[in-house]
């Protein structure tokens, strides 16, 4: 599916994995290309999120078979912190609240783990201050919320907004957005997508999970997958997310059920 | 992959175990009238201390041992405990530093007890309590030209007898409890504190309390009194050397705020929690409290404990002046096979008087953690508030937490709020922060800290970075 002939930067092959005893991915093979935005769209439990989650490593979920190749490196012995440093990051559908912690504490320590990881000096609070404002102003967020604790009382809007705010910083080479458009306005819709298409770059690659097609309206991918039990059903350019908007996943599904 | 397991806890062994080698002038042991006319002689008492501790002695000896609160431990033998234990020196007493046993300054420095220059530095002033006598002081002479009295406690009896006798045992009487009369029987030494009408007092004083001897109880009496106008703030911080036997200590702290002053009392208490099965360890029952005994009065308690096998222990305060304010900030930690059973009191008498309490308790391991509290208003109390919040922090499934709120309301104006939680270290608060590229430890202590936070604003800053590093240490390994 990579159209750029390099080796791609995410590459999935029949992976198949079970949360609470239940197989949810039944063979997914999926090749993301280096700066490329594909869209990942399907009906409620489809698989969807567990895609993101297996692949950012969330306790819990139990790999049958397959494989994931981050940069051309196993992606799955590695312990969720280490694919994050590796540039691996997973906007959360539900951003957790964390009462206490600072949201900019939480995303200096990120920054600096990742650095220090990557042989680069640690940033000081000032540098990190410096860099953060730029973000805040583009994500049209207030700086106080850097004060406050991690999505502590934050409107789901604003928890979206914190989530891209986060990746801006943090400058994944492989961002999964997670329904990172669900319960926003049209007017929050364009501050993220506003947002993510700023980190589009040749060295950067982002993969959104959604419903509907309205996000695509504003970040325009490359490629568009559909999911269906686990599997992905039909793979297209933009226009089939369309198509899907307009005949329903119905047509999809069915077709994988025939 | 590592999956971080919320049950797989413990770890880090006691950074400040091991026992200075110091020749220790120890009583035989056993508890009798002689043992205590003894200790008075040995500090040269008055006889209206001699008698008020026969008294107490007398009155122990009807008492029995309490049993209602949710601990669990063998029975401490009161005959095998020696009740005093000073000590040697080379010379009479030491007049400074360089008087002082190299070996014991060297135990300090260990500790970290910030006594040369880093204290003047850090601007604290500090009465070292090795064991049961004091060994060193300093700053004296700059609280001196305030006008403030920082000494060890039997210094006092004889420089001060008269505000010793016009104070103690006014805010904890003799006859209070089992633990506090045992300690007005055989106290030894601890620390006293006056500060004079209007002043505010130009450090923060700290005391440095650490157990040595084995087999000696510790009996610490201290003693702050903050006159009119006054401000005072007393730090006071815990470290004990790893023994293998249970160790009692039964402390007494008594405050009184007179009208206008306040007093901030902060402790971080980090004594020998005992092993990863649970020997070993000190029992901790302290009894301290507090009385605004004047209008316009302040006292605030700020506690992080993270230390000993059992602790009990309820810092109060008595509002008895119109207009007084009580605070309790606490952090208790439980790993292991530690138990605490802690709280406050707050008793309102005077109109108007406010009292907040702010309780968080984290349990790890098998680590037993009892909020008990008693907010209580009493006829005379017009107007009097409470604000109580109280939350639980669980990590792992041994552990457990327990809330034990009593509330007497008998004024009809008085206004009582108790708000109340009980959590988890949730997994999705720990993934939230790994899939940010945060170490799992990292990410613990992040959030135990986040949730201690209101509490820790609470400490003077030093004692915060302190506060915090001892949480990190005595939950290490708790999740991961």
């Amino acid at each position: 599916m990579s159209q750029t002939g390099a080796a791609p930067l995410l590459e999935i092959r029949d992976l198949v994995a079970r949360v609470a005893g239940q197989t949810v991915l039944n063979g997914i093979t999926l090749s993301v290309g280096s700066g490329e935005v594909h869209a990942i769209m399907g009906p409620n439990g489809s698989g969807k999120s567990t895609l993101a989650y297996v692949l950012a490593g969330r306790p819990g979920y139990e790999i049958l078979s397959g494989s994931v190749r981050f940069e051309g490196r196993d992606l799955l012995p590695l312990a969720p912190e280490e694919r994050a440093r590796a540039g691996l990051f997973l906007g959360f559908q539900y951003p957790v609240e964390i009462p206490g912690v600072n949201n900019a504490y939480l995303l200096k320590a990120a920054l600096n783990a990742a650095r220090k990881e990557h042989g680069q000096p640690e940033l000081d609070a000032f540098e990190f201050l410096s860099l953060v404002r730029t973000k805040t102003k583009l994500m049209q967020i207030d700086e106080s919320f850097l004060g406050r604790g991690v999505n502590e009382g934050f409107s789901g809007g604003e928890k979206k907004r914190n989530e891209i705010l986060q990746m801006l910083v943090l400058e994944p080479k492989l961002a999964l957005l997670d329904e990172t458009d669900s319960g926003l306005d049209i007017d929050a819709l364009k501050v993220v997508a506003n947002g993510v298409n700023s980190l589009r770059a040749p060295g950067r690659s982002v993969v959104l999970v959604t419903h509907y097609q309205r996000l695509l309206d504003y970040i325009v991918p490359d490629h568009v997958h559909v999911l269906a039990r686990g599997r992905i059903v039909r793979s297209g350019d933009r226009s089939l997310a369309l198509e899907l908007e307009r005949r329903g996943y119905d047509w999809v599904t069915g077709q994988a059920a025939a | 992959m590592s999956t971080p397991d919320l049950d797989a806890l413990v770890s880090r062994s006691y950074q400040h175990g091991f026992v200075t080698d110091i020749d220790s002038d120890t009583v035989p042991p056993g508890l009798d009238e002689s043992v205590v006319r003894l200790i008075s002689r040995k500090k040269g008492e008055p006889q209206f201390l001699l008698d008020w501790r026969l008294r107490a002695l007398e009155h122990w000896r009807g008492m029995r041992e309490p049993h209602w609160a949710h601990l669990r431990y063998a029975p401490i033998d009161y005959e095998a405990i020696s009740y005093y234990s000073a000590p040697r020196q080379k010379t009479d007493g030491p007049k400074s530093l360089a008087d002082v046993d190299p070996k014991l300054l060297a135990t300090y420095d260990r500790l970290g007890v910030p006594l040369h220059e880093r204290a003047r530095l850090a601007g604290v002033a500090v009465d070292a309590v090795f064991d049961s006598v004091s060994v060193a002081t300093t700053f004296k002479e700059k609280l001196a030209a305030a006008g403030v009295i920082f000494c060890p406690f039997s210094e006092a009896v004889q420089k001060h007898p008269a505000l010793i006798e016009q104070y103690l045992g006014t805010v904890v009487p003799y006859t209070d409890n089992f633990y506090a009369t045992l300690n007005s029987a055989v106290f030894t030494d601890g620390s006293f504190v006056y500060v004079p009408p209007g002043v505010r007092c130009p450090m923060e004083l700290s005391t440095y309390f650490r157990i040595n001897a084995a087999k000696t109880g510790q009996f610490e009496r201290t003693l702050i009194i903050a006159d009119a106008g006054s401000y005072v703030s007393y730090l006071e911080g815990c470290t004990a050397p790893m023994r293998d036997e249970n160790q009692l200590h039964a402390a007494v702290v008594e405050l009184i705020a007179l009208d206008d002053a306040r007093i901030k009392y902060s402790t971080v208490q980090n004594w020998y929690p005992g092993d990863e099965q649970g020997r070993g360890g000190i029992y901790n029952f302290v009894t301290k409290r507090g009385e605004c005994r004047g209008r316009n009065s302040h006292i605030s308690w700020t506690q992080v404990e993270t230390g000993s096998a059992i602790t009990w222990k309820y810092p109060g305060c008595i509002l008895r002046g119109e207009n007084s304010i009580g605070e309790f900030y606490s952090v208790a930690t439980t790993n292991h096979y530690q138990q605490a059973d802690t709280g406050t009191k707050m008793v309102h008498i005077g109109a108007n008087s406010r009292s907040t309490i702010v309780s968080k308790g984290i349990s790890a391991g098998h680590g037993q953690n009892a909020y008990r509290g008693l907010v209580k208003i009493l006829p005379s109390a017009h107007g009097a508030r409470n604000f109580t919040q109280c939350d639980s922090l669980l990590m792992g499934a041994q552990c457990g937490a327990h809330t034990f709120p009593y509330v007497e309301v008998r004024n009809p104006t008085a206004t009582v709020e108790h708000e109340a939680s009980t959590s988890r270290i949730s997994e999705d608060q720990l993934f939230y922060c790994l899939q940010r590229g945060v170490e799992s430890e990292d990410a613990v202590n992040m959030i135990v800290s986040g949730f201690c936070r209101s509490v820790f604003k609470e400490l003077p800053m030093e004692f915060a970075v302190e506060a915090q590093n001892l949480l990190a240490i005595s939950l290490e390994g708790a999740v991961g």
